[in-house]
């Protein structure tokens, strides 16, 4: 019989159900704030989900997975700039400000440049992979730096977003409520790849690359689908990004923000379903309350988080299993090699057939 | 005569001063239990990493059921049929025993792109999955467990479980009775049994009893150099043989 309480999906959803009342609590509490920094959570909390899927699942350490979010980021930002000016991107594709069609390309747009970095960084391994994903984010946070077109350094504005489904995004608690329904969704998708053949195969390239040769499994091609999915997931979460902020600039794409992702991810608890969406609220939480206290946050947030990964192993879902008790799965207990059962004999037939 | 299975020509393999196969021929018939035998070092290991594609020879051919693989990478030599096991065991330790081998159904049967179905929960993986299991004696009880969770022994049963739900053609087993005790190393023994004359079997290993009892054919390795080839009694009689191994071991 499977324990409810123990298993993690049923945690995730009961989390996403309490969070959806946010925006009703909030004024009540008189906090209005608090759900804009819950979209942010949010937002933040797909993007760490979709590095989970690489790092915590494929074992494979993704140090410019920014570069994804800021790409979707952009996406939404410069089809906007061409839907106010009137003249189409590239003289062919004309902008728009409507999340329907921004979103999907941004998302397209996110596929496509993972799979282009991917495939080029996949030929590497080990700490060459973590500083070619580096160096790839980086090359995007420069170019997009330099096109004076589109901002350079100083970025895009936003102001007018046109409503989604009669739904008006610039209503906060619309907008989060958009934005949680899209982190469901996604977490719903991560938890199907992951216990699917494909995860199945992403869990064993982690575990152990010369057994999935042995088995003749070519790892490469599920590492660059992972990849595109990863990719995807990001800039869906940068498209929102953009949507909630109205504002879009190569911040988004430098290394500090894939460090932060990584580091929500870590928090969380690497490899889990809804670790990385505490490990989001954790240092989003934790950024937003000690700037409130002191100019010099980051100088508290440091030990804070190394605190955090020394004592917690397996990140704040580690702590919450050794509270909650083991996971369903490693319920049956190991038995002692002299209590083992003795093997079956082996089959008559088996022999000489 | 029927054709080799496996057709090792003329392997060569140097690290550095080191020559770690020299001048290596050895064939593996259909339905043949051939064991490569020989002292710490001769270069066993390396002869089966050769074989399986992981190390890449010098010199020298290699032929699967009349096809030349020398070229071939490891996960294309699996696919037409090769399969070893490890001396020390290469499982993916955070998942369960059924886990383990059910990823190696699935590998053999090539449909990995799949995104939706539970793969933990597919019959089509687990069935097989089972069987195999089953063929190498551990119990249903230990299924379930995180390969972390198992001892020694049973991690060398499931390596053997995992070669085989890749669907073999050939076995190369790398010394699985290795570190087991005297009674896993008799079960081990009779498993091996069981399986000879259905799959052709390469096996390295160190435990003599086992070697003699379930050999067709010994092939003795010497600094990279195979140095005899014949039946256990032939093996047993050699003089060259017993110079240069058997009398170290005195197990026979």
């Amino acid at each position: 019989m499977r324990n409810l309480w123990r298993d993690e999906r049923s945690w995730t959803v009961l989390l996403l159900v309490l969070a959806a009342f946010i925006p009703v609590v909030a004024p009540m509490l008189d906090s209005p704030a608090t759900t804009g920094l819950a979209t942010r959570i949010a937002i933040y909390a797909i993007a760490a989900s979709s590095l989970n899927l690489l790092l915590g699942q494929g074992g494979l350490v993704s140090f410019g997975h920014a570069a994804y979010f800021g790409l979707g980021g952009y996406v939404v930002g410069i089809l906007y700039a061409h839907w106010s000016s009137g003249d189409p991107f590239l003289g062919l594709i004309p902008g728009s400000n409507d999340l329907l069609v921004t979103m999907p390309l941004a998302i397209l747009v996110g596929g496509l440049g993972a799979a282009i970095i991917g495939a080029l960084s996949l030929r590497t391994a080990g700490v060459q992979f973590i500083m070619i994903t580096l160096a790839f984010a980086q090359m995007l946070f420069f170019l997009f730096v330099s096109l004076q077109a589109y901002g350079g350094d100083d970025g895009l504005a936003i102001r007018r977003v046109a409503p989604v489904l009669g739904m008006n995004l610039r209503d906060p608690a619309t907008l989060y409520w958009i934005c949680l329904g899209l982190l469901a969704l996604w977490l719903f998708l991560m938890d199907r790849v992951t216990r699917s053949r494909f995860g199945r195969v992403l869990a064993g390239v982690r575990q152990g690359e010369r057994r999935m040769a042995a088995i003749g499994i070519r790892t490469y091609l599920y590492k660059l689908v992972a990849f595109v999915i990863a990719g995807m997931g990001a800039a869906m979460a940068g498209a929102l990004m953009v949507n909630y902020a109205r504002f879009v600039s190569p911040d988004m794409m430098h290394w500090t923000k894939s460090g932060e992702l990584m580091v929500m991810v870590i928090l969380g608890g690497l490899g889990t379903l809804v670790g990385p969406v505490l490990g989001a609220a954790a240092l989003v939480g934790l950024e937003y309350t000690l700037s409130g206290l002191t100019e010099h946050w980051q100088f508290v947030l440091g030990p804070i988080l190394v605190v955090i990964v020394l004592f917690a192993r397996g990140g704040l879902m580690g702590a919450v299993r050794r509270i909650a008790g083991p996971p369903a799965l490693h319920n049956a207990q190991p038995l002692p090699p002299a209590e083992l059962p003795p093997a079956k004999p082996v089959p008559e037939s088996a022999a000489h057939g | 005569m029927a054709e080799p299975v496996l057709s090792v020509q003329h392997l060569m393999k140097r690290f550095g001063g080191l020559t770690a196969t020299d001048d290596l021929s050895l064939e593996v018939m259909p339905g043949e239990l051939h064991a490569l035998i020989g002292p710490n070092g001769a270069g066993k290991t390396t002869a089966i990493g050769q074989i399986m594609g992981e190390i890449r020879p010098d010199a020298g051919r290699i032929l699967f059921l009349g096809e030349e693989i020398t070229r071939l990478s490891t996960p294309a030599r699996v696919r037409r049929g090769l399969s070893r096991s490890f001396q020390i065991t290469q499982l993916l330790e955070d998942d369960t025993a059924e886990a383990n081998v059910a990823l190696a159904v699935q590998a053999r049967a090539g449909h990995g792109f799949r995104f939706w179905r539970d793969a933990s929960r597919d019959a089509r993986l687990l069935e097989p999955a089972g069987a195999a299991l089953d063929q190498v004696g551990l119990p249903p009880a230990r299924w379930n467990l995180p390969v972390a969770d198992l001892s020694h022994g049973e991690r060398k049963q499931l390596e053997l479980a995992v070669a085989l739900a890749t669907g073999p053609r050939l076995l190369l087993l790398d010394e699985p009775m290795a570190g087991l005790g005297a009674s896993e190393s008799l079960r081990m023994t009779e498993v091996l049994r069981a399986l000879k004359g259905r799959i052709p079997i390469l096996l390295v290993e160190h435990d003599m009893d086992a070697v003699f009892s379930l050999a067709d054919r010994i092939s003795v390795l010497v600094y990279g150099h195979c140095i005899a080839s014949g039946t256990p009694a032939q093996i047993r009689a050699d003089p060259q043989v017993r110079a240069a191994y058997l009398s170290e071991e005195e197990a026979v």
